[in-house]
Parts: structure tokens; sequence; C-alpha cells
């Protein structure tokens, strides 16, 4: 059931929360065995917060936009007293001091948290497979990866667990899954959802952002944790724009690009449902044709450059003082080396490895300095293309859901997964991914809007669009 | 392929603190050349005059008023800590004298 009916049915007491949450830890109970969507559910608390907007409801009370919708959180956002591990040994144990503005946010609107999702270790990764705690499987086939980092959320929305979720996206962690899973994803715009109480990846890319069923459902969880936050240095101060409005508005007249860089060699099946799309929003009123973002036929390389280097220092945090795993020493350098060479797994030391090598005297500026200056060029081509597009249109990921275990030997496959939706990261542009049909192997294909910076509302205007064309 | 020896590697690894063993040194070795000649097509493009991008947006300090705040409490905070004695975070020795 979708997140704006329940929302609905509960705040006008036609339905209790305490019943729509008893009915998914049902659904759960029966499959997350299998799918291994979750690091943690919360039965009990969830059922408590529950009894709390029922009581609400019954009191006259107003719980909120989201009054009794369970929403699943990916184990990257700080939740008080609630373990949050970043599927990492590092963490495991760890119960965090204060919420995530976002969780907070989304309880003041009535949500219920019902479990702490699966993902890649500290969010590298394209697969869930680099979780310490184990992979998590797609619920469509349960022999193939959800995708990933957020691989966990995208699945708990696929298979019912829950009717929101929220994961992170710093080069495709939310879309890609999404896409994989058969679930509306969405990157916001940097700065306009709050990273206070996200663990920290890559800090000029990693953002905020709601897995869900319908472009609805996500426009509604966006409206809820978008705005000005205080405790954000980066965030930008103006308030949450409003979305569900604009659903209905159709794309009569809009200019919508097909990125011809981003489609070259995506699987033949993932391109012909592009072309449907692209059709569909023709015959919809737009006018499509194929547009030229030529920078971002590098931004692979740029972002895997940038993203480590930010990594390997946000992740220096890690060394067995504070809080999380240590491992003793003689001496204090001693107890860092042992701590993280214990803590972090395969993928973690590998990007802390090459962006410290970034970083290091004698390679900064061949490798950090240049990825900097094609970050530059990247916006600067998508603003040339934004002068004759509203929306971009581009494939989410090269291909549909792959086996578990087919790319983890070779980090530079599982890498490439991520190409098509980079390039947003690095200009820190919002984009969306709409399930559009399946693959010849009866897989979900994602099709991604991309939009220019706080674009948001022509974006999902367009993919509440295509979405209707789609079904 | 850019050639990066297990000197190399060891080098890096002590710049990131990350204790690594003998068969983590042949291996990453061999997957951060592969990842750094993917990156090579970084330098195909004509960069000259281009300024960097640290952040998509361009950022200014932002400060907020000199008010006393609430906090964290310090005993939740102690109470994730691996050890902590009197209020504060317990360390190994960090210098050479005798502990």
């Amino acid at each position: 059931m979708a997140a704006v009916d329940i929302a609905r049915d509960v705040r006008a007491g036609r339905r209790s929360a305490r019943d729509v949450v008893e009915e998914h830890l049902a659904t759960i109970a029966g499959r997350e065995a299998e799918l291994h969507a979750f690091n943690l559910v919360l039965a009990d608390s969830a059922l408590a917060e529950a009894d709390e907007v029922d009581r609400r409801v019954a009191a006259g009370e107003d719980p909120g936009p989201l009054a009794g919708v369970p929403v699943a959180l990916k184990d990257n956002l700080c939740t008080r007293g609630i373990p949050t591990t970043c599927s990492s040994r590092m963490l495991e144990g760890w119960r965090p001091p204060y919420d995530a503005t976002v969780v907070t946010r989304l309880r003041e609107a009535g949500a219920v948290v019902v479990g702490k999702t699966n993902m890649d270790e500290f969010a590298m990764g394209s697969s869930t497979e680099n979780s310490a705690f184990g992979p998590t499987r797609n619920p469509h086939d349960p022999s193939r990866v959800p995708g990933g980092s957020s691989g966990g959320s995208a699945a708990a929305v696929a298979a019912g667990f829950v009717a929101l979720a929220l994961g992170s996206d710093t080069g495709g962690s939310i879309r890609q899954p999404a896409s994989l899973c058969g679930v509306v994803g969405v990157k916001p715009t940097y700065g306009l959802v709050s990273r206070y109480g996200l663990v920290a990846f890559a800090s000029s890319l990693d953002q905020i952002g709601p897995l869900a069923g319908t472009v609805a459902d996500a426009a509604l969880a966006l409206e809820v944790i978008a705005g000005h936050d205080g405790a954000d240095s980066t965030s930008i101060p103006q308030r949450a724009p409003s979305l569900s409005d604009v659903l209905e508005r159709g794309v009569d007249g809009l200019r919508i690009g097909v990125v011809r860089e981003l489609v070259e060699g995506i699987d033949p099946d993932v391109g012909a449902r592009l072309s449907e799309a692209a059709a569909a929003l023709e015959a919809a009123g737009a006018k499509v044709d194929e547009a030229s973002v030529p920078a971002v036929t590098v931004g692979l390389s740029a972002y895997y450059v940038l993203a480590t280097a930010e990594a390997s220092s946000n992740l220096a945090r890690y060394d067995g003082v504070r809080y999380g795993l240590r491992v003793d020493g003689d001496d204090v350098t001693a107890m860092y080396g042992a701590t993280r060479a214990a803590g972090f797994g395969a993928e973690v030391k590998r990007r802390i490895m090459l962006g410290t090598y970034a970083l290091s005297a004698g390679y900064y500026d061949a490798y950090y300095g240049q990825a900097q200056r094609v970050r530059t060029l990247i916006l600067r081509d998508f603003e040339a293309a934004y002068e004759s597009y509203d929306l971009l249109l581009a494939p989410t990921a090269p291909t549909t859901a792959f086996a578990l275990g087919a790319k983890t030997a070779d980090p530079l496959a599982m890498y490439l997964s991520d190409v098509c939706t980079i390039p947003s990261n690095m200009a820190g542009h919002p984009a969306i991914s709409v399930p559009y049909g399946r693959g010849a192997d009866g897989l979900p294909v994602g099709v991604q809007l991309l939009a220019p910076a706080l674009g948001e509302a022509t974006m999902f205007q367009a993919a509440a669009a295509l979405e209707r064309s789609a079904s | 392929m850019p050639l990066i020896s297990r000197d190399d590697v060891a080098h890096v690894a002590r710049l990131a603190r990350l204790d690594v063993t003998e068969e983590e040194l042949d291996r990453f070795a061999e997957q951060l050349a592969a990842v750094l000649e993917h990156a090579a097509d970084l330098a195909t493009l004509d960069t000259a005059g281009v300024p960097p991008t640290a952040h998509p947006f361009s950022l200014v300090n932002v400060l907020r008023d000199d008010v006393v705040g609430r906090s964290l409490d310090r005993d939740e905070v102690l109470a994730m800590a691996p050890v902590a004695e009197d209020g504060r975070f317990r360390v190994p020795r960090i210098l050479g004298e005798a502990p």
C-alpha cells in the first residue's frame, strides 16, 4: 500500500497505525531471512511509535503527513540509542548519542521507524555485497544483487517490508539500487536535505534521499525531510519545495534531452526501455531530442579520485579512541593501525588506500587536482546543456540486476555500474530513477531524469508523467 | 599501467594508519594500478586555465549566534568509548616515555 494512502487513512481514523505496522512486520517475518534487507528490525519500538500515532489521532490531533507510515533507515543514519553500524565491524554495537535531522523530521511527520537497512560498508559499493554482515538479495530474484550501496533500503521497499525508506547517494547509491529493485529513488540537490547525522563518506557528494514505490510517495517523503537545517553548514537556506502538487501537470512543452554519452555501452534491453521512455514523454507533449554533456565520459575516473580522497580523510576518525572498535597496541600508532586493519573490510581499505595515494606528495596534482578541474568541466557542460533543455534523460544503470559474486573480484567492473549516476553527484544536481519496464531477463529497468540545481519540481512533474506512461 | 610497487603500497598504508598483510601488499598494488590506469583518461582533457571545483556550490562561512546551547550528554558519549576514565577518553601512550 502506498505511503500517501496509509497516511490518509490513518489521519482520518479509518485505519490504525498499529494495524499498518503489524501488517508490515508480518511481511518482514515472511521473507527477511531470505532477503536480509535489515541489519536491525525494531518491532517493539515500531509498535510503540504506532500506538503513539493512534493515541494522537484518537485525541483529535494530526500526527502529520506521514502518519503511521512504516519507514526503513539506511544504517548510516544516526538513531539515538539505536545501533548504527554502516554495515561495518568498526561500528558494530555503536549507539549514537543523537538522531540525524532526517530521522527527527520523519518522526515529527508521524512516520514509524521499522528498522535499519543493510548497505555496502560505509556506503562503498554497488551491490550491498560489501556488508560485513552478509549481502542483501534482490526480491525479484534472490540469486541477484539488489544494487548498492542502499541495497537494503531498495529491497525493503520492493519486498513490501516498508512503504518508504531513506538511503544516501554519493555516486548513485540510491538510484542504482532503486533501478535494480524496480522502485523509485531520488538524489536531491546537494544541500536540499540536511546531512546532520549521516555518517560521512565523501562530504562534497553525499546526499540523503527517499526510495519509494511511487513517484508521489517519494515526493511526499522529500517534502518532509528537505529544508534548511542550522546543524549542517552546507544546508541551503530555504524551505522544502512543494512537490506533491506538481505531479499532475504533465510534460507538455518541456524540452528533454537524452544524454548521448550515457547511452553508449549500456545493455540493449536498457537502451530499448530508455527509447520507449523518450517516446512516451514525446507522446505526452514534451520535445525530446539528443543532448550532449561531453565531460561525463571521464566522470567515473574523476569521481573515484575525489570520492576516495574525501573518504580517506573522513574515515580517519575511526581511530579506536572515541567510539567503535579498538584493537590494543603498545602505543597509539600501533593501536590505530591494528584497529583500522581489523575494523574495515576489503573495499573500504582499498578506497582509503586509493584516496590516500591520490592526495599524497607527487601525485596530488595529477589525480586530485585534475579531478577537481574535470569536475568544473562537468558543471560547465551541464550548464550548457540546460540552456537548451529543461531536463535530461539517461539510463540509471547500464544493466539489470547482476548475479551475486559476478563483480566482487574486479573492483573496476563494479565501479562501472555507477557510470550513469555519478555525473549528478559531481554537479550537485538532483536526479530521480523511475522504473520503466523489464529486461529480457524479466528484471526491472530504471530510467533517470536529471535536472539542474533545485529543479526538483520540474523533475517530479516529468517523473510522474513517465510513471503514468509505464503503467 | 602505472607501476605501483609493494613499497609504494606500504608507504601509503603507513600514511593511512592501516596495517596491511604481505598478501594485501600484492593485491592492493595490482588493484590500485588497475584503477589508476582507468583514471589516466583524466589527463586526456585539456584543463589549462580551468579552476578546480572542491564543492558543487560556492561556500561561504556560516555563522550562528554566539549563545550557549545544549550539547551532547558527556556520560552518553563516553559510554560508547572503547575505554574511558575520569570523564575522559583513555588512550595508549603517545610519546616515547615509559608507561
